[in-house]
């Protein structure tokens, strides 16, 4: 198949082994000598290991500890404080503090609950509030940043204004739920642990392993199985498990598999950090706003992880798409004792943009604005600078955008036969909203260019076929594609002819993880730069290679310190409208029609971008109004997926959407970042058509029935 | 001792009757496409047909499928209807991860055999005890109703 258009869509490398189930995912791998690995974990949410008692262990089962590692006993992300397994304290429930392998399953479970630990326990911190209230003790702020106009000014213009709206608005867990949950195996041999599974981030994994298990880089070997979906929760956590399989394989001289059941992933894997996101916003008379001030609070778990990084996305977006004058900013990440919040689509961005757009919103409704004019109004344009005093140096199509979904949405004439029908339909109400937001594509700051420094390969063999060679995953958005598509392209090859084989370090050089909405963008024009490169030296019939590095192009340099500059190469674009009919008498929220229009500069392929929307929204929309998580004295409440309640196919209703061609020059054939966008606009263009439909504003994501029930107890109290 | 058929032959095993169907499948028959998602019946990833019937195979013991009739994803593979499932979901673009597909596929197979022309309603209805977290369903959906056109006449009652 030779490609005219880079965005029409071709047949997905991997169809045939996914449609047939005969693609070996990890729980799918058997190797000669293998045990399972099961973790003992921290029942207790804070306190000291005063003892621990195994049981007898039968033949050919051990128990690998603290004791067995041989480097430094933390699990290397940015900070060292994620142990492997527990030494002393224990900081949340769940924690490892153990493994016991074995042959048997079966055995392992009975063992576990025999395991005997006393503990001293301590007075935790459970939940973000009393984080908040604690924030200045030691230990509990992990991170904080704080940019903008000084707060003398801005107190100066609060002065005079003619009123200030202050907002606390509140958003909580999203459980990442892949279906297939995590799991890894670490093949021993003599001379190398080879450790295989569902994951993001390659070399992440390689270089915990090398920390953990003080070795050389060609001692360990890192290979990617086809992995059931990631969503960022296949970043960093399976660092920690890569490193507990591979110690116990040096520990026991087998092979070690740890596959989580499901219940197990949802309690003890990180999710979507809970917020909280405080609004000052100064108003003169009409209703305009003069200044605004955005604190915000997450609430990191007991590990650091990620959280650094995912606060400063959540204040570079602290904004949203808006060019508010006198902006300030701050934010947090706390440190409680609970499971460790770590990457999810969008990364921060999800938070910012669900409170930003509510509070712009409620603004409009106190000077009767339409929300969408009034947003309007602000909205960015070319030129303008960014919060942190960069540059949004490419066009923004968000005008045309809005435009043309509006006309597709038909939103004045539906939002007037709502206001028209509803006071008659006494249970039923419909309501319309909208959401507008970007996602800053790529590495805050100058990360691509200090920490990643992507390289990536291209393997012509004898008989002409090119491989990728990269450690970027497919985790179902689809790259193996998409890149190969690029590649063939730029090389004028049939696409058959271009291979992605499941990468492996011992093959791959770093190209940085799979992460970030960076793998099209960066990944993919490092490869298209190879390609180019590889036609030029192109010799038929001789094995040939091609690399490139990472190339940073000069913008306002980022400092993380001061909290300025350009923090992104460039920015996707989104406008979402969704309508819903709300019961009263349940409190229900039925979707009924969901519009998008996406700007991600070019598309690489329709259908996977189309997969990508769907998929995106799906989990953004729930995110505002279906999936609830709650953690109780440090132990989370949901074990099973239907607990949960992430959207079934009943759930969804077909999305009607566009993307706009807007080709950005440092992306290949003009593609910006996707993967993340899509999920951003969901919940507040939920929230904003649920405020429409009961006439009422919520402060706090997910609006599930029961918040719905209460709001409306409280309006018919306020009423009498 | 336990016998039943397993993709139209006959096996036996001497697992315990407590065993799961899941387990038997994928360790002792070796099967990988029916796969765990939950283990709790809640996802459909380990769909298979038990005497026809769309089941979870992770909540069914095996000593209640003595002289049962079971299918997995390998058993309909050489089937017109599978390869016209295959074809229906490549051209929808309903697979990313793949994890859910093969599960997917069964209840597709099945939604289609007991209903050829389906509703968009019927066919979400039909494929709601499986779940997806990449697709949102609606490339799934459009699969489903692909395959229903494509399909006059193959997917007659049995």
């Amino acid at each position: 198949m030779s490609l005219k258009d880079i965005s029409t869509s071709v047949p997905k490398k991997d169809h045939k082994g996914k449609v047939s189930g005969q693609l070996p995912y990890i729980s799918d791998v058997k190797v000669e000598n293998m045990v399972y690995g099961v973790l003992v974990r921290s029942p207790i949410a804070y306190g000291k290991i005063k003892s621990i008692q195994l049981p007898t262990l039968p033949e050919g089962y051990e128990a690998v500890g603290a004791e067995h590692i041989s480097g430094p006993n933390y699990v290397k992300i940015i900070q060292e404080d994620q142990p492997i397994f527990a030494n002393e304290w224990v900081n949340y429930i769940g924690e490892p503090i153990l493994m016991l392998v074995g042959k048997d399953l079966n055995t392992l479970y009975r063992l576990l609950d025999e395991v005997k630990i006393d503990f001293e326990e301590h007075q935790a911190v459970y939940t973000l509030d009393e984080a908040i209230q604690q924030k200045s003790a030691t230990g509990i702020t992990m991170a904080s940043y704080e940019f903008g106009e000084s707060l003398e000014n801005i107190s100066a213009i609060e002065q005079g204004a003619h009123q200030i709206i202050e907002e606390e608005y509140d958003t909580g867990y999203q459980e990442h739920v892949y279906l297939e949950p995590q799991g890894m195996l670490a093949i021993y041999r003599e001379d190398e642990i080879v450790v295989q599974g569902s994951m993001q981030c390659l070399y992440y994994i390689k270089n915990a392993l090398i920390s953990a298990l003080d070795c050389g880089a060609d001692e360990v070997r890192v290979v990617q199985s086809p992995t059931g979906g990631g969503f960022g929760g296949k970043e960093e956590f399976p660092s920690m498990m890569a490193c507990h399989v591979a110690v116990a394989a040096k520990a026991v001289k087998k092979s070690v598999m740890l596959v989580f059941d499901r219940s197990e992933d949802m309690v003890v894997t990180t999710k979507r950090h809970p917020a909280k996101l405080n609004y000052r916003t100064a108003l003169d008379k009409e209703g305009n706003i003069l200044s605004m001030c955005v604190d915000i609070y997450l609430d990191g778990g007991a590990n650091a992880g990620l959280s650094q990084v995912v606060l400063q996305r959540a204040l570079i977006n602290s904004a949203g798409v808006y060019k508010i004058p006198h902006f300030h900013a701050k934010g947090y990440v706390l440190k409680t004792n609970t499971v460790p919040n770590g990457a999810f689509r969008g990364f921060g961005a999800p938070q910012s943009f669900a409170g930003i757009e509510s509070h712009i919103g409620h603004l409009s409704k106190l000077g009767n604005f339409d929300p969408l004019e009034y947003k309007r109004k602000y909205l960015v344009k070319q030129g303008d600078p960014t919060i942190t005093k960069g540059i949004f140096r490419d066009p923004i199509l968000v005008e045309d955008m809005i435009e043309d979904l509006l006309t597709a949405s038909q939103y004045k004439t539906k939002k007037a036969e709502f206001q028209h029908n509803n006071p008659q339909n006494l249970r039923y109400k419909k309501g319309i909203g909208t959401s507008l937001f970007l996602h800053g594509c790529g590495f805050t700051g100058s990360g691509e260019r200090d920490h990643i420094k992507a390289t990536v390969k291209l393997l012509k063999s004898k008989d002409d076929l090119v491989s990728l060679k990269i450690s970027n995953s497919d985790m179902g958005q689809g790259i193996y594609t998409t890149l190969s598509k690029i590649v063939a392209k730029e090389l004028d090859l049939p696409y058959e002819r271009v291979l992605y084989p499941d990468p492996d370090t011992k093959e791959v050089p770093d190209s940085g993880p799979t992460v970030a909405s960076r793998t099209t963008m960066i990944v993919g024009k490092l490869l298209e730069r190879a390609a180019k490169k590889l036609k030029t030296q192109w010799q038929s019939g001789v094995e040939q290679e091609a690399v490139e590095h990472y190339v940073h192009r000069e913008m306002i340099p980022w400092d993380e310190k001061t909290f300025t500059g350009d923090a992104y190469p460039a920015y996707s674009w989104g406008v979402n409208i969704v309508e819903v009919e709300v019961d009263t008498l349940t409190g229900n929220v039925k979707l009924e029609k969901v519009y998008g229009n996406y700007e991600v500069g070019k598309v690489i392929d329709e259908r996977i971008m189309k997969g990508q929307i769907d998929g995106g929204l799906a989990q953004g929309l729930a995110y505002g109004y279906l999936e609830k998580m709650t953690s109780k004295e440090g132990r989370i409440q949901q074990k099973s997926i239907s607990d949960y309640g992430p959207p079934t196919a009943m759930d969804v209703v077909s999305i009607d959407s566009k993307v706009f061609d807007n080709p950005y020059a440092d992306g290949p054939y003009g593609a910006k970042g996707a993967g993340e966008l899509t999920l951003i606009g969901g919940a507040p263009a939920v929230q904003a058509a649920i405020e429409d439909a009961l006439q009422t504003s919520f402060q706090q994501i997910p609006i599930t029935p029961e918040v719905i029930i209460e709001s409306l107890w409280r309006k018919e109290g306020e009423g009498d | 001792m336990i016998k039943f058929t397993l993709n139209g032959r006959i096996v036996e095993t001497d697992a315990p009757p407590t065993a799961r169907l899941l387990d038997l499948i994928r360790d002792e028959f070796e099967l990988i496409g029916t796969k765990e998602g939950c283990g709790e019946g809640e996802c459909g990833a380990c769909s298979v047909f038990v005497n026809n019937l769309l089941q979870n195979s992770c909540l069914i013991p095996i000593g209640a499928i003595a002289g049962a009739d079971i299918q997995t994803i390998e058993g309909i593979m050489e089937t017109e209807q599978f390869k016209l499932l295959d074809e229906s979901y490549s051209n929808a673009g309903g697979v990313q991860c793949g994890y859910c597909i093969p599960g997917m596929i069964m209840a597709s197979a099945a939604l289609l055999s007991n209903n050829p022309h389906p509703t968009e309603a019927e066919i979400r209805d039909g494929i709601s005890g499986n779940l997806c977290r990449c697709t949102g369903y609606n490339m799934i959906v459009d699969a489903i109703n692909l395959a229903a056109k494509k399909g006059d006449g193959l997917w007659q009652k049995k």
